[in-house]
């Protein structure tokens, strides 16, 4: 158990309020910015902060993971397809739907919840002050491959079957018809 | 040291931003935007119960979820595209061709 005064536990607290900070910050702007390419490129920001946020999570193989997929793979097809499907009228036009203040209630009445669920199961989670876990997962890479690859191993080839079929589907999809 | 409820709150304010995204927002585009975060706030979630019960499980499953994110995400684009080819909009409440 680290006290306030200790450094280690003081950066600790820097690093998460900045990564949450900026997550939860260019979040906001994804989805109130009107252009669409600035709210791909804040969402490229959000990604980069939850990466932090996995590695001070000890999760190295994910933090490489979410940068390598997620901003160097899903993020360049989304700008890809903004740049063939950007339309300069629907800049002009009314970004929210005339009821968005009734999806704004309904957002708020599941936060609502979700924290009275957060407070009452309190008790099986240690507080802020409490010691870290005891297990360290370390090296993290080679004991996400071992569980992946003997007791995952069905899903994970269902995923690649996953993956083969999202792709032909992408190209059917996207194909012109003749 | 930061407790499993910081991570916890984190990605409940992620996962409202997304929501909010997803039913607010007219634009498809925007709207698929939303849905990865909310597949990002599950991994935050993921991550920190897999840290709080010293499993590596939890990150495993984060791993199939980012698959999952990669196949919407190519599947969901694909459809766009081929939807404005055929209508030139990307508004999602001028999608009514099944509304009678």
């Amino acid at each position: 158990m680290g006290s306030s005064g200790d450094p280690a536990v003081m950066l600790d607290r820097i690093l998460f309020d900045l990564f949450a900070g900026l997550a939860i910050l260019s979040a906001i702007l994804v989805v109130t910015r009107r252009n669409v390419i600035h709210s791909a490129i804040f969402l490229i920001t959000t990604l980069l902060a939850t990466a932090g946020i996995f590695l001070q999570l000890h999760a190295e193989f994910l933090f490489i993971v979410q940068i390598i997929l997620y901003v160097g793979g899903i993020m360049v097809l989304f700008v890809f397809v903004i740049m063939l499907v950007n339309l300069d009228v629907s800049l002009h036009q009314m970004q929210f739907r005339r009821q968005w203040w009734v999806g704004l209630l309904l957002a708020l009445a599941l936060g609502a919840e979700t924290v009275a669920a957060i407070y009452i199961g309190r008790l099986g989670l240690p507080g802020p002050n409490t010691a870290p876990p005891a297990a360290v997962l370390e090296p993290n890479t080679e004991l996400v491959g071992r569980v992946l690859f003997t007791a995952y191993m069905l899903p994970f080839e269902i995923a690649s079957v996953l993956l083969l079929v999202a792709m032909i589907g992408a190209v059917v999809m996207a194909k012109r018809r003749t | 040291m930061i407790g499993t409820g910081h991570y916890l709150f984190l990605s409940l304010a992620l996962l409202l931003i997304g929501v909010v995204g997803v039913v607010t927002r007219r634009n498809v585009i925007v709207i698929l935007m939303s849905i990865e975060l909310i597949l990002n706030a599950v991994n935050i979630n993921l991550v920190a119960f897999s840290r709080l019960a010293g499993s590596v499980e939890g990150q495993v499953f984060a791993i199939f979820i980012i698959t999952d994110a990669a196949a919407e995400a190519a599947v969901g684009l694909g459809i766009i595209i081929a939807f404005f080819r055929n209508r030139e909009t990307v508004l999602s409440d001028e999608m009514d061709l099944l509304k009678w």
